[in-house]
């Protein structure tokens, strides 16, 4: 007898789906893995990490990271989208623990109708808990509450080398503050422990205010990083050298409703053709949304999903901007360099291409939570490009070159093309991360920003 | 509907009907072979909001088992009025077509077991004159394809074994529904290509706690259009269908 029928039920179901062309987000790059394995138990991980060649492993949640940061080309991914079972959630003390695949969403069902919220979310709820924390994700309220990482009270990681290790930000902490922005590479995330945030209600009471220049916007921003939890601007990257905008700020409301909003409106249906976002559309849509949003301040009760989550209204709005995909570049620069913005606004202004939405913050004081957390004091700028080759790329390192002069840096979730150099200069603290890389595991992203200085 | 007993909780449609059914205020006892496993699933669905989440160990697939969890069902859940059978297993046709003791393990887990447990649940329901047997049997029972006859076969006679106890027990009020799935993306079929044909086990499971709620369809095809797609298929002449190689 070769093999008995009960170890054909386990191989069957830790055959790996076939390779296929998995995509991010921004859906540039475009890769081929060799094989996805999907987990469905977190006590399956330690199989696929023994099983692996090294280096060859990337865990991957929803895939909304926007460029090559979640995928790992010729190599195989850990799809952890189905470890979503909580384990416990404290109602008095708000903490929350759950599987790694557990998305935001989910979290917000649990939470909300017990009188708590996300300490920080960011723009979409469609990310799963380990994601949020491998990019250790930021929001609207990064002045007050840091990021996402600054709320985790625990997680355990299982590693190839040193099998299930439990850390907090006393036990193994050195890991834990390399697991935070790791971007997956520390180790599979099975399980995290997180502190919410208090509200009484869901809603938000959020005002609107038009800017027309950067000093009004720091004005703005100035003036309610004190009294709002959450302050966040879209910018007009189609108004030339003094820009407009619209600043939005808000709290949560006082007036009890826990209401949770789960419903998603219309879905893009397929591939749009990539002309019909152009520079004519983008500039039209641009003067619309002035327009409909500018006729002076207004304040509003905004369903929670309205403020935070409006794109995420939109299934696939991702497939809008055609074929090739898009890119987004998210930076941050020192507010005391002075005339930054206006020099990348002129720069993408000149080259022709616009983005369709723009979005400008002001990031607070925190210390960074992990070694590789983009989060720093200044100024973030959020621009989606469609992807038209080579201009697009060429406009991008134009963009670098102002970035890096002022000490700035790029976001890795967004990123799929900022050079091995580049990469060097602004996250400073990589090589001492690379030490709390698992053996096993390996991203696209990681290859392209650190192979070539490690030869250097 | 509001006491549910679950036969193979672990299963990846299992997971996603607990989770709407406890929103519903569903009592539910989860049986499932692993140990480790059923308290993780017990654990999630409290967090949820679940009203009360009762376990027991038990591998189905052992007919001895049985006696056994008929007993609980009445102990932990006692006056439940829904039983949904959810385990299954698909092993390699390629390897079941050539080891008999391969294709006797599928058939075994997937019909022998299955009937087995569901004639212990059909008396308890026929005695106390109420209750509902539903079962996930699958569209690959309506013929069979060379890819997959064995476990084709198996579930097809639990459709049939399904028909003739819906018919036994109609005189006794008791509703069996006959769940028929189209391939769906879960563990369980994670070995096979995945094109748009699977279906989110998320839908699967609305279809399936609607059917609960309503006892009707009795014959309920998930996701809807596979009950034209079968429809269709049904209708394939043998001399051209043994032909088709899929």
């Amino acid at each position: 007898m070769a093999t008995s029928p009960e170890t054909i039920v386990e191989q069957r179901s830790a055959a790996p789906q076939r390779a296929d062309s998995s995509l991010s987000w921004g859906r540039y790059p475009r890769v081929q893995h060799r094989a996805i394995h999907k987990a469905t138990w977190t006590d399956e991980l330690p199989r696929f990490l023994s099983g692996a060649d090294t280096g060859s492993l990337l865990p991957h949640g929803l895939g909304r990271s926007y460029g090559d940061s979640c995928l790992n080309d010729g190599r195989d991914l850990v799809d952890c989208s189905r470890l979503t079972r909580f384990q416990s959630f404290d109602a008095e003390r708000g903490v929350l623990r759950c599987e790694s695949g557990v998305s935001l969403a989910e979290v917000l069902e649990v939470a909300i109708p017990k009188g708590w919220f996300l300490p920080v979310t960011p723009g979409t709820r469609f990310v799963t808990v380990g994601g949020a924390i491998a990019n250790d994700v930021h929001g609207k309220n990064h002045h007050r509450a840091g990021t996402f990482g600054h709320h985790v009270r625990k997680m355990a990681i299982y590693r190839s080398d040193y099998g299930l290790v439990m850390c907090s930000p006393e036990e193994n902490s050195d890991l834990f503050r390399a697991t935070i922005g790791g971007l997956g590479l520390t180790g599979i995330i099975a399980w995290a422990e997180i502190q919410l945030r208090r509200i009484w209600s869901s809603r938000i009471d959020a005002e609107t205010i038009p800017y027309r220049s950067l000093a009004e916007f720091q004005r703005l921003s100035s003036e309610s990083d004190e009294a709002f939890e959450y302050t966040v601007a879209w910018i007009d990257c189609f108004s030339g050298a003094s820009p407009r905008g619209i600043f939005f700020r808000g709290n949560h409301d006082k007036k009890p409703n826990l209401e949770v909003r789960n419903k998603v409106g219309p879905t893009v249906p397929f591939v749009l053709p990539g002309w019909m976002l152009n520079r004519y559309t983008m500039k039209a849509f641009n003067n619309v949304y002035y327009g409909l949003k500018s006729t002076g301040r207004k304040a509003a009760l905004a369903p929670y999903d309205s403020f935070f989550y409006p794109l995420d209204g939109i299934g696939r709005w991702n497939l809008i901007y055609g074929k090739q995909g898009f890119l987004q570049y998210q930076c941050v620069v020192p507010e005391t360099a002075s005339g930054v913005i206006e020099e990348l606004l002129r720069l993408i202004a000149d080259s022709g291409m616009g983005s369709f939405l723009g979005v400008l913050k002001r990031f607070g004081a925190a210390p960074p939570a992990g070694l590789l957390s983009f989060p720093r004091q200044g100024l973030t700028l959020a621009l989606d490009f469609a992807m038209r080759g080579e201009a697009t790329l060429r406009l991008m390192e134009a963009l670098d070159r102002v970035v890096l002069s002022c000490g700035g840096a790029l976001y890795p979730a967004k990123d799929a093309r900022m050079s091995a150099p580049m990469f060097d200069v602004s996250f400073p603290e990589w090589r001492t991360f690379a030490t709390y890389i698992d053996p096993k595991l390996s991203s696209s992203f990681w290859r392209r920003v650190t192979e070539k200085n490690e030869k250097s | 509907m509001k006491k549910v007993v679950i036969l193979g909780a672990t299963s990846g449609i299992a997971q996603q009907v607990q989770r709407l059914l406890i929103k519903e205020g569903v009592e539910l006892l989860l049986v499932a072979r692993s140990a480790e496993r059923l308290p993780a699933l017990a654990a999630d669905l409290e967090t949820r909001g679940a009203v009360m989440v009762a376990t027991f160990v038990a591998d189905l697939a052992d007919v001895s088992t049985h006696a056994g969890v008929l007993a609980q069902a009445q102990e932990q859940l006692p006056g439940f009025d829904t039983v949904l059978l959810a385990y299954g297993t698909m092993l390699d046709q390629e390897k079941c077509k050539h080891f008999v003791p391969w294709a006797l393990r599928e058939l075994d887990t997937n019909f022998v077991s299955a009937a087995a447990l569901l004639m212990l649940f059909a008396d308890h329901f026929e005695t106390q004159k109420s209750g509902c047997i539903a079962a996930i049997t699958s569209v690959a029972g309506e013929r069979g394809r060379r890819s997959n006859y064995v476990y084709g076969s198996a579930k097809g006679a639990l459709s049939l074994f399904l028909q003739g106890l819906r018919s036994r027990l109609l005189a006794a009020g008791v509703s069996v529904i006959t769940i028929k799935p189209g391939p769906v993306d879960t563990a369980m079929t994670d070995g096979m290509t995945k094109g748009a044909m699977f279906a989110d086990p998320k839908e699967v499971a609305k279809d399936i706690c609607r059917a609960l709620e309503k006892r009707s369809p009795e014959i309920l095809y998930t996701p809807w259009k596979w009950k034209y797609v079968m429809a269709i298929v049904r209708t394939i002449p043998e001399p051209l269908f043994k032909r088709l190689n899929f």
